[in-house]
């Protein structure tokens, strides 16, 4: 079988493999996003409970693996009474994972707003609210957009991980026509190009467009 | 479903010896990615531009894509080539190979944050180039790559879980292979995370010490 032939049998097939990839990463990258901000900020609380109640979720979360957490959530969780379909749970156990990681870059991305910005805000007599709205979080954005893009790229390939527990993604397609087919250098060469596209010319420029936006919006261009 | 620590107990010295080979797993795994980064790095400085972006393409294209497929990708591509690799094999080489990528970073940043200045007043004293790498541009680059260097020895033990997909006998293997045997799978999985977490954590902390040890020794940190 010609390379080509291979492609015009199976391609269909990974492309809807690579369609679900692309929602794994979309479902988690928002999960993730919510928990970064929430425990970023809960990481600079002045409370001592709310600060180690963050600590302890980042560090928990940062030091067991990401396959044990997904493993956890799909095979002891149900054991607890609580079932989720393989979608919810890589996209959990990808949010959660990749929140702890986030958090902390927003926890850096505030604490690097200068100080006279805080001040200033205090002078102009803004509410709390008003202050981290209008003044700190537009700034924080473009402080902390490259490295939280960085975990993006990080998680559109975790999201691979996924194919271990039977959600039908790129890579599960992959082993499902390798071990149908054994063109094991023609299946998972393709699927390995088809992660380098989504990153390289999808995901990589859309991140960085973003990076501009959210530089202008801090004033920077 | 109840927590047995009997069971705990039982299965306890499986999961240990199996804890032995993740740690050896990362280990080595480790060396090889040194080693891989420090020749990648080197073909992306080398006078020839053309060995150069090839060299720099190649590093894109396996950091932008998963571990996981890269794993069966060698571990399934390489016997139709007539190479039979074990488990082992295969797992060493694309650890290495997929964390050298992201280690020649770390060593191509260090090295290009070295000041031109240092590289010029080597020449005035007339130091032969081995020389001044050896006492006074690594000396200078090393505390900065350390700390990228240490992330990625966590990242790869963080990593090594995935090695049972291709059947390395790790501690997520044993814990699957328990499971299978048992049909009890709230102790195994929780004690997989239980222990990464007990080796990561003080393994992270410690570095963060060495990191300042270094520096205070390179004399950045007054005391």
């Amino acid at each position: 079988m010609s390379y080509w032939d291979f492609l015009v049998e199976y391609a269909p097939k990974l492309a809807n493999g690579a369609l679900m990839t692309i929602w794994v990463m979309i479902g988690s990258t928002l999960l993730a996003t919510a928990i970064s901000l929430v425990f970023g900020l809960m990481r600079l609380s002045s409370n001592f409970l709310i600060q180690g109640a963050a600590t302890v979720y980042i560090e928990f979360f940062r030091g067991t693996s990401l396959l044990v957490q997904l493993y956890w959530i799909y095979y002891v969780l149900p054991l607890m009474g609580i079932t989720l379909s393989p979608f919810m749970s890589g996209v959990m156990a990808l949010g959660f994972n990749f929140g702890a990681y986030g958090a902390e870059i927003v926890r850096g991305g505030v604490q690097s707003v200068p100080r006279g910005q805080w001040e200033a805000a205090r002078a102009l007599n803004l509410s709390a609210a008003q202050r981290m709205r209008r003044i700190i979080m537009p700034q924080t954005f473009s402080l902390i957009l490259p490295p939280a893009a960085n975990l993006v790229v990080e998680l559109l390939k975790a999201t691979a991980l996924v194919a271990l527990i039977t959600v039908v993604d790129l890579m599960f397609v992959a082993k499902q026509i390798n071990a149908t087919t054994w063109l094991s250098a023609q299946v998972f060469g393709t699927a390995l190009i088809m992660y380098y596209l989504m990153s390289r010319f999808a995901l990589v420029p859309f991140l960085r467009w973003l990076e501009v936006v959210a530089a202008r919006k801090a004033g920077k261009i | 479903m109840e927590w047995r620590w009997d069971f705990t107990f039982e299965i306890l010295p499986r999961m240990l010896w199996a804890t032995g080979n993740t740690l050896l797993a990362a280990g080595a795994g480790y060396l090889i990615a040194t080693i891989i980064g420090l020749i990648l790095m080197l073909g992306q400085r080398t006078p020839n531009r053309l060995a150069n972006m090839a060299v720099r393409e190649i590093v894109e294209f396996v950091r932008s894509t998963p571990l996981l497929v890269q794993l069966f990708f060698v571990f399934f591509v390489a016997p139709q080539f007539g190479l039979e690799l074990s488990a082992w094999t295969s797992a060493m080489l694309t650890i290495g190979l997929h964390y050298g990528t992201y280690l020649s970073e770390v060593y191509r940043g260090a090295l290009e944050g070295v000041p031109r200045s240092q590289w010029e007043a080597c020449r005035a004293l007339n130091f032969s180039v081995g020389y001044s790498y050896r006492r006074i541009v690594l000396p200078q680059a090393f505390p900065v790559a350390l700390p990228g260097m240490g992330n990625y020895l966590v990242g790869i033990f963080k990593d090594t879980p995935l090695l049972a997909t291709i059947g390395v006998a790790e501690l997520m293997h044993t814990a699957n292979a328990l499971g299978a045997e048992t049909y009890r799978y709230l102790e195994p999985y929780s004690m997989v995370g239980f222990i990464f977490l007990i080796i990561s954590l003080p393994t992270a902390m410690g570095l963060r010490r060495l990191e300042a040890m270094v520096a205070r020794a390179q004399g950045k940190i007054e005391h």
